[in-house]
This record gives structure tokens, sequence and C-alpha cells, in this order.
């Protein structure tokens, strides 16, 4: 329990109300977008300026309370749940866009600000900022930081990572760091944007995120291919790849998928297909048209039963229609969907999708698979409900055999969601003991108290 | 107060729909409250939490979870969106009664429902005693708009801008009707509902204007009351159940086609909840007059076919629509309403940027959260004045009270009306 002298001192900082000390408030921070259980905090502080937030670190330091901070809690590997008793720092009232910087293409942010509405303000004049997450529409730009997110344009356009150009952020003390720079070049002492990008809090608490924007590409082609059997689809991905065609985003979708958009949404989806294709391309309308139609012939090639190409607006909106209903479509059929993002090299498609058919087999599991076929991060997407012991039973050992399965081809664990609590005690399959010892070390010389976000992503030292 | 395993054992019954919601947290892109707040109690997914919570044990506070579920407009924003499905809407209705019967409806709650709502007889003679005492109480204060304000500050008004009580409300100026359709035309009953019987009589006027032009036959009962929402959202659903089976018997099935209402909120209610939260026999009854209920411009439009003549709506005086919550996000109805201002030509239509954000009316939360819902409604009232418009339509009284009281609180000399106002007066006499 936190004390109410404590709680008095964080008041006397942040004002009555952004101090949350009541049960009832307590308990809605508790999880985020994991299935994982729920852990209650001992106080939530949401700060509205850099100085509070720069005192909430200072205090959970002086005392040694551990500190979870959260954007808009949709973490799917539980990164954002607290730890008992510990303060959960909520960043959604620095919700600011510094600086919106034309002629050196960056922005500065505050790390709240909604992912969402920053691509919007930014396309509003012009320029893009291809990082798009699934949870977009309400995920922060700090909580992307942290987690190193995804999303449908990873092939072409990379991820989080690839657009930080620098930092502000407050160490386990409360001070200030800084790294990085506004200039496209900066090789000013160590790269610690590099190591805070996906540190999930347990590094240092985001002040200020400098962000690269790229000119907005002029021109895309939306198309859908279908594809009787899904190793066609997936030979089909590694043939555009290997014809050295980068298209901005290239996602799978297996037979069950396409039959519960298709009963969600009724938008006419071929339901006896066994696997769909959604591709686009964009840049130069001459590019666009050229590239547009190599990858309809490449198609066509590989046994694509019937190719549909969006003309106009209305349509490519109608291809993407479908594919964001994918999680909505999958989340109606059971209580609890558990989201899978382990990643293999892309040749290794073909593979992973036997692979995640044949677990789901042996488990006797439903397990819808969609996801971006052109980086190699597929959502093997495990329909359950927690309240059944024994198929939860089932459904953790098929994550376990998903994980070894990715890493046998060569992948990763994790493509976007992050390390988290969910996969720590994996980490051991992918790396090896010294590399574990190694994030321990670096960890406790940089937060001594333990008490940034202690317990994710490095399992704590024996 | 009973102990806590009962109120789990009543909560029980929610289970099934609570464990639909998985965490994912969209609803925080489109809850109002929450966009004012950023408190994860005020947006669904942390509702929903709490009502979880309360299910297994993990907290002991259910006066808490009761304070923290009446911070919500009941818009329904969040259920439109949920990836999942989740019926946010009829879990906290549900959840509101439970925790009221549970702890208790306040006093004040109490006897509002109990004593006036639940009886519209008393309810009428109430307001029409409170209409007379309004005029030496307020001051009219925004000529366009149509509102008034209080003459000495009184922190019950907290410096609202209201429309004030009609000086003869609808049921006095139509008691009751029974008129046949024109041959093949339809038979449509009328369900007035309290806040156009009793501050926008023009509205139900209008509508029965342009029924009769149309050649409908209009049946209108008399001792119409309130449809119950404000009794439910309070958690009282024994006030909500009485009102419902006095509908019921007042709205003989035998004698009209089509019930249509003026108040989206309303049309919801009947459509909706009527049937989803009554029981037994009542709620078949209730499933029946469901099937028949529509909103106005939606009857309008789709059955007796009113339509604008091609290009309509591009030229004329400026008009933007706003959709209330309970006809879009509730029933899917927008598209009729812009039809019909089309139909009554001489407008041209501008869309406002977020025209189906929730105006932050609520109901009762306008009452309890103000500040709030002012926050909110200021949003909405730059969105209609960013237009330009003259005049701002939208389908729901509720909604029309809040946008008046917020504009008329900026200074604009913007009028808010119904659809079927502006229908009703490209009509020729």
């Amino acid at each position: 329990m936190i004390r109410g002298a404590l709680i008095r001192e964080f008041e006397a900082v942040f004002g009555k109300d952004a101090v949350f000390a009541a049960e009832a408030d307590r308990l809605t921070y508790a999880y985020d977008a994991a299935p994982l259980e729920q852990v209650m905090p001992g106080l939530v502080v949401r700060p509205t300026s850099g100085e509070a937030l720069a005192a909430a670190v200072r205090l959970c330091g002086e005392n040694g309370i551990p500190l979870t901070v959260r954007g808009a809690g949709t973490n799917l590997s539980g990164g954002t749940v607290p730890l008992p008793g510990g303060v959960v720092v909520v960043t959604n009232g620095l919700n600011r866009i510094l600086e919106l910087n034309e002629e050196d293409l960056y922005a500065v942010v505050e790390p709240g600000v909604v992912t969402a509405k920053f691509a919007a303000a930014v396309q509003a004049r012009g320029l893009f900022y291809p990082p798009d997450p699934g949870s977009q529409a309400v995920s922060t730009l700090g909580g992307n930081v942290a987690e190193n997110a995804g999303g449908l344009r990873g092939l072409k356009y990379g991820v989080t990572r690839d657009y930080v150009m620098g930092l502000e952020f407050f160490d386990a003390r409360g001070e200030t760091i800084k790294t990085g720079s506004r200039t496209v070049k900066c090789a000013t002492g160590y790269n610690l944007a590099g190591l805070l990008v996906g540190s999930e809090g347990t590094l240092g608490v985001f002040h200020r995120i400098t962000l690269k924007l790229i000119p907005l590409p002029a021109a895309q082609q939306a198309m859908m291919a279908v594809f009787d059997r899904p190793e066609a689809a997936s030979e089909t991905v590694a043939a555009i790849i290997a014809a050295r065609i980068v298209p901005a985003t290239l996602e799978f979708m297996d037979q069950f998928t396409i039959r519960a958009v298709e009963e969600y949404s009724r938008a006419g989806l071929p339901v006896e297909a066994a696997a769909l294709l959604l591709i686009e391309v964009d840049g130069h309308p001459a590019q666009v048209a050229e590239d547009a139609s190599r990858v309809e012939e490449l198609c066509r090639r590989h046994g694509a039963a019937s190719l549909r190409v969006a003309r106009g607006a209305a349509e490519r909106n109608k291809v993407w229609e479908a594919r964001r209903s994918a999680l909505s479509a999958l989340a109606k059929l059971k209580p609890t969907l558990v989201l899978e993002d382990a990643t293999v090299p892309r040749s290794r498609i073909p593979d992973m999708v036997r692979a995640i058919d044949e677990i789901a087999r042996e488990f006797r599991l439903a397990i819808g698979t969609f996801g971006h076929a052109g980086d190699g991060n597929l959502h093997p997407t495990i329909l359950t409900d927690k309240r059944d012991r024994e198929e939860w039973a089932r459904v953790e050992r098929a994550i376990a055999a998903i994980f070894d399965r990715a890493l046998a081809l060569g992948g990763t664990l994790s493509g976007e969601h992050g390390t988290g609590i969910a996969k720590a005690c994996f980490l051991d399959r992918e790396t090896t003991a010294a590399t574990i010892l190694y994030s321990q070390r670096i960890k406790k010389a940089l937060d001594p108290g333990n008490i940034l976000n202690p317990g994710k992503i490095i399992p704590a030292p024996a | 107060m009973a102990d806590l395993a009962t109120l789990r054992g009543l909560l029980r019954g929610l289970e099934e729909e609570l464990v639909v919601c998985m965490r994912c947290g969209m609803c925080q892109a489109v809850c109002p409250v929450f966009g004012q707040t950023g408190r994860e109690a005020d947006v669904a997914r942390g509702k929903l939490a709490l009502l979880d919570g309360l299910l297994q044990a993990m907290l002991e506070d259910p006066e808490g979870v009761r304070a923290r579920l009446e911070r919500c407009l009941l818009c329904g924003s969040c259920a439109a969106q949920c990836p999942s499905g989740v019926n946010a809407l009829g879990i906290f209705l549900k959840a509101r009664a439970i925790l009221a019967g549970y702890l208790g409806l306040s006093p004040a709650k109490k006897a509002i429902f109990r004593r006036l709502l639940a009886h519209p007889r008393v309810l009428d003679r109430a307001v029409a005693f409170a209409a007379v005492f309004q005029r030496l109480l307020a001051r009219p204060v925004n000529e366009t708009v149509g509102t008034s304000c209080g003459r000495i500050p009184a922190p019950v008004l907290a410096g609202r801008h209201f429309r004030p009580l009609a000086a003869e409300p609808f049921h006095r100026r139509c008691p009751s009707r029974e008129t046949p359709p024109r041959e093949g035309g339809p038979r449509v009953a009328l369900f007035t509902g309290c806040l156009i019987d009793k501050i926008f009589p023009s509205v139900a006027e209008a509508a029965l204007r342009v029924l009769d032009h149309r050649g409908a036959g209009v049946f209108v009962p008399p001792g119409q009351g309130c449809c119950g929402i404000p009794a439910l959202s309070g958690g009282d659903l024994a006030t909500f159940r009485r009102l419902v089976a006095w509908h019921l018997d007042l709205f003989d099935p035998g004698r009209f086609d089509v019930l249509v209402t003026c108040c989206a909120t309303c049309t919801a209610t009947l459509k909706k909840l009527w049937p989803a939260l009554c029981e037994g026999p009542v709620a078949a009854r209730a499933r029946a007059l469901a099937e028949k209920t529509m909103d106005i411009s939606q009857f309008l439009v789709r059955r007796l076919g009113v339509a604008g003549a091609p290009g309509a709506g591009r030229e004329g005086r400026v008009v933007t629509v706003h959709d209330p919550c309970h006809l879009k996000k509730s029933l899917g109805v927008f598209a009729e309403p812009r039809e019909l201002i089309r139909a009554a030509g001489g407008w041209a239509l501008r869309e406002m940027e977020g025209s189906d954000d929730c105006c932050g009316m609520g109901g009762s939360f306008n009452l309890a959260h103000y500040e709030l819902s002012k926050a909110i409604g200021r949003l909405k009232r730059a969105r209609i004045a960013a237009t330009g418009c003259e005049v701002v339509a939208t389908g729901c009284p509720a909604c029309m009270l809040q946008i008046s009281d917020m504009l008329s609180q900026a200074g604009d000399a913007i009028a808010v009306r119904h659809p079927v106002e502006l229908y009703a007066a490209s009509l020729p006499d």
C-alpha cells in the first residue's frame, strides 16, 4: 500500500484531479489489452506537464515504488500491466504536437499524442508518418516508441524505430537525458535512442520524441488476389519480393479469417477461397502503374484464381475495410482472443502458414491467421474462452509451439507487440543466457533501484 | 444493505455479456467523456472492468462503481465502434438497475421517478404549474435560438440558457386524435415524448401537418407520458416497466400500421430498450410494437417516398445537420433527415466536421455533470458555427436543448430546428 502522506505529496505536485487513489479508479489501470491476470496498482497519476512527469519519476525513485508508464493501454504483451502496489503514470495528458517542421521534415511530440491524430496532422501538410499499428486510432506515440510498434506498412516503410530521430527522457532519478537530433545525420554520443526504442518503459520515461517525416506518396493502387491453395498465396508473396518489387502493404488472410470477415461484414469476399492477398503499391504514378501490372502478372502466374483491382478511392477503401475488420470479425466468435505476432524471414511464410495449420490441428484449437505477409509478420489468432481451463492449457502449449516453429525457421518471438510479461520467459529460447545477463546488467546499471517497469522484457535475475 | 455476495449473484447475469470485452481499448477513440478527461474509468473498457471487478470480487466498492457508471452519456459511441460487439449500452443500463436495486435510489431520484415520471397526468400538471412560474423567473436571452436564462443567478441553473417550457404543451393543443387515412394511406400513431410535448410542441404539430398533407391517418391517444429512459438510466427499472405497460395499453396495435416519434431518444428506447428490458408477455407486446416503430424522417423518406428534386440541397439558406446518437449510432438513421431537408427545398446542406459526435447532453448527465457536458457541447457548437449556417437541424429534442444552450451562450444567431419542421414549412398552406 502507498502511504497517505505520499499520496498527499503526489497530490501537492499534480493537483487532486490528477491523482487517483480510490480502489475503483486504480482497478481501471490493472490491465492492458493482453489476456493476462490483472494487477492492482497502488496509485495512478496523470501528469499534464513535463515537470510533473519528472516529479512522478523522482517521487517513485525516492520511495522505491515501481512505476509503469501507460499511454492508451493497448499493449498486447502486458508491458503496461503494473506491479502490485506500484504507480501507474498515464501520459495521455501530455498530448501536444510541439513542432511540425515542413522544411526539415521532422516533428517533435509529447508522448501522449494519439498516433492516428498525429498521422492526420502530418498528412494535412502533405507529409507522411507511415507506422500504422492496428490500434493507431487510440495508441499513443510514446507507447509506439516504447514497444517499437509496426503496422501494415513495415515492408516498404519500416517500423517506429525507423522514424525516431531523437528522444528526451527521464532516467530513474527524474534527470533529463537527451539523445539524437533534429538533423538527418547524428553521430554524437551513444545511440541511446536505439536502446530506448522498444525498451517498454524499463530504461527511461519519454518526455519528448523527435520523429522523421517523409513526403506523401502521390499515388497508390490496391488489389485483392484470390487463391485456392494457401501455398499459392504465400509463394506469390515470395515471388513479388524476389522480383524486386516492394509494395507498401502485402497482407495475407487465411480461409478461416475470410469466412469470419464475410460472416461479419458481408463485404462480398470469396468464402471458398483458401487464402487472399491484399496488396497496395504506392509512389510516383508511373511507377505505381508499372508495379501494379507486374504484381498482377505475378499473381496470375502463381495461380491466383481471380484478381480484383480497385478502381477509385471507394473500391480501395473496400479492399482495406476487409482487412481492417479481420480482428473484429474474429473477436466476435469467442470471448478470448490471443493475438500472436511471431515473425519469420519473409521467404519462410509458406512454411509458417503450414506450421500454424498443424499446430491448430494438434492442439484442437480455432486459429485464424492473417497479417503482414510481406514482412514475415503473421498474426495467428487463437480463439478461445479463458474460463475453459482445459482449453486454456492447450492454448498455452500452442503458443509455445508457435514460438518454437518460428524460431526454427530463423524468426523471432515478436514482430511488433513487444516482449512484456507474456514473452519474457521465452527469451532464452531465442537468445543466449549471456544475452539475458547482459540485458540484466544494463538494467541494473541504469536503474539500480529497479523502479522502472520491473519484470518486463527480461526475466528477473535468479 | 445486503452483502456483496448477493450483489455478485445479481451481476452474474451480466457475465456472458461482460466477457465479450477483450480490453482492446478502441472505445477510447470515440468516447466523448474520455475525450475530455482521459480517465480510464470514464471509458467503456474501464466501466466494464469495474463491473467485472465487482463480479470477480476484486473490488468491494459498489458505491464507487455506481458513481463511475453514471459518468456516461449513454450515447452508444463505444458500442457502435466496438470490434468485439460488446453491448455496452445494454450492460450499463442493466448494471445501473442492479446497483440501484442493491444500493437503493437517492431520495430525489425516487421522488422524481416514482411520484412524477411514473404518472403521466401528475407530470403534466406539475409541468403546467412550473410553466406559469417560469415567466416570473426567466427572461429571454437569444431571440434566434429562442433561449431564456434566469432573472437572478440560481445555482440549479448554473448559467444555462434554456428553451422555456411551452405556454401550451402539445397534449393541450391536441389532446387526442384519430383521423382516417386517405385511400390507401397508412395509419400512423404518434408517440409524442415529454420534451416535444412540453418544450417543442411545434415539432409535433409539424409532424401532424406533414402526415395530413401526405394523406396518412393519424392516431394520437390521450394520456401519453414519458418513454421511460430517464428512469431506466437512473436505475429505476420498476418505473420504466410501469411506463412501458402504460403505453402498450394506450397504443392499441389494431389501430395503426406504423408508430412514429419525432424524438430520436424515444424511438431508440421504444425500438430497443422496451423489448430488451421487459419480461414475459409485456416483452412480447413491446417487441411487436418495436417492429412498427420508426423515426419520423425515416418513415417519410422510406415509406412515403418523400425525396428532394435532383440537385436539391446545394443552393439556398445554409443548414447543417447534427446526427443524434440515438438516431445514427443506435438505429442507423442518418440519410433520411438530410433527404427530408432536400425535399423541403431552398436549403444548402453543409456538413459540419463530426456531425455524429455526441453533443454532450446525455439526459440526466447534463444535470449531474454540467461542466463536462458543456465542454463536450462547446466542441459541437464550434463545429456548427464553422459551417456558417443559419440553421442547425437535428432529430432529437434533447440534442436541440443542449445545442440551443451552447449556441446561445456563445452568442450565435443560429436557429435550432427539427428536420420535420423545415419540411413542414415548405408545404403549401
